[in-house]
């Protein structure tokens, strides 16, 4: 979901770069060899990767609020379990990815500060409200299905420990969309009033979900590079019709229809052709001025200087431990 | 003033008995107790481990890439540590 990252200006001076090194950085990129850790790699790459990873971990860490807010108002206690066992996937699947970033030389208290301060995005989608139970049923249906498409390709990404995240993200997203599925179908085969719920969540989220793939490939600035270096191997646009592919079908299954007048079956291509996407829209909510960015990072906020006491307390009695234990080493001799 | 950074960990799962553990990811926790208790729950959601080892990332030594060469290359020509360098006569048999 979260590569729209990848479509930002990298900041920091330009570095010049050996040709013999990148020339040899290349081959082993174009011989689909995995880039690790302590390899050399070009400060560009470096950088791309310290940005999209941290980003996208960002975006599973803020991803966690809208669906929170409905945990003690889930309907049933079926539906309470797995949604706080979605929750919690989220939380891990933002650690596996701080983790891999941190491989690239940045910190975990920096990746924090850069989220908290505001310098460091995260997905668009995070910031529209989660007005009733039934976007709870959109969001695992339409932005973890969004998310699936974009992440499956990043599982053979050229860098290692994303590639290794990546992995078991995937395996433990398909439970996501499917429960999402499954609260949408329960809707729709209910009341009229359930199946009216089901119908307006539908027509908010849909376009933001499309809005998840990023800018359309004229306009974005970096998928060339991207696409060299073999970070991401579809195009925005590419990922974006695969996605409506799989999902207007999905729809109609429900009895649904789409929010949008211009969708139809394009026989000679097997491809369901969409109408414009309000691209003022997203960068209004990228750029800060969505319906929630500003309840988001005050919710981020308050629970990080709220946790501080913790940490701190933490790390201090680990020390008076390990002083502990030393003097009484010391004294056994 | 700054946070003072939480230590990291290395993570490392057995998945069934009989297999060896095998590195996973890592976690920041202050000490080894809790790191263990973040790494059950990082890694083991779905019951993916029968044991955990939790290892200060700051103890491990690694070999420098670059060195991969002059390291692991001389055992390429030493084709003799293979048993298919020896020739047995085929009545012998299997061996």
């Amino acid at each position: 979901m979260y590569s729209q990252a990848l479509n930002e200006r990298i900041e920091g001076p330009r570095i010049v770069e050996d040709p013999e090194k990148l020339a040899a950085f290349q081959a082993r990129i174009d011989a689909e060899e995995r880039i690790e850790p302590n390899d050399w790699m070009p400060e560009a790459y470096r950088r791309t990767l310290i940005r999209q990873i941290s980003q996208h971990a960002h975006s599973e860490v803020v991803g966690m609020l809208p669906e929170g807010n409905w945990i003690t108002r889930a309907p049933s206690l079926r539906r309470k379990a797995a949604l706080l066992a979605k929750v919690q996937d989220e939380g891990g699947h933002g650690l596996y990815l701080y983790a891999a970033a941190e491989t690239l030389g940045v910190s975990r208290e920096e990746l924090y500060e850069q989220l908290l301060s505001g310098k460091a995005k995260y997905s668009s989608i995070f910031n529209y409200p989660t007005l009733t139970w039934a976007d709870i049923g959109c969001i695992g249906w339409l932005v973890d299905g969004a998310a699936i498409m974009n992440q499956i390709p990043l599982c053979r990404t050229s860098y290692g420990p994303y590639a290794r995240a990546m992995i078991r993200i995937c395996k433990e997203e398909s439970f996501h969309q499917r429960q999402g599925y499954e609260i949408m179908l329960t809707l729709c085969r209910g009341t009229p009033e359930q199946k009216a719920m089901a119908q307006d969540a539908l027509n908010r989220w849909w376009w933001p979900s499309l809005m998840m793939f990023g800018p359309p490939d004229s306009e974005s600035r970096h998928t060339e590079e991207s696409m060299r270096w073999k970070i991401k191997r579809f195009t925005n646009d590419e990922l974006r019709q695969k996605f409506v592919d799989a999902t207007v079908p999905q729809g109609h299954y429900l009895g649904l229809t789409f929010p949008d007048p211009e969708l139809r079956f394009d026989e000679a291509t097997g491809h369901w052709r969409f109408g414009r996407i309000d691209w003022e829209e997203f960068k209004r909510v990228l750029a800060g001025h969505g319906p929630c960015n500003r309840e988001r990072m005050a919710a981020r906020r308050k629970a990080h200087e709220e946790g501080a006491w913790v940490r701190e307390a933490v790390l201090a009695h680990a020390a008076k431990r390990r002083a502990r234990e030393r003097a009484q080493k010391i004294a056994a001799e | 003033m700054a946070e003072q950074p939480m230590p990291l960990w290395e993570v490392f799962i057995r998945s069934r008995t009989g297999l060896a553990h095998r590195h996973v990811g890592s976690v920041h926790a202050a000490d080894a107790e809790m790191a263990l208790q973040a790494a059950r729950d990082t890694y083991t959601r779905r019951g993916e481990g029968l044991s955990i080892w939790v290892v200060p990332s700051a103890a491990i030594t690694a070999s420098d890439p670059a060195e991969k060469g002059p390291l692991f290359e001389p055992t390429a020509s030493k084709i003799y540590r293979h048993p298919s360098f020896y020739e047995i006569p085929e009545e012998v048999g299997h061996m």
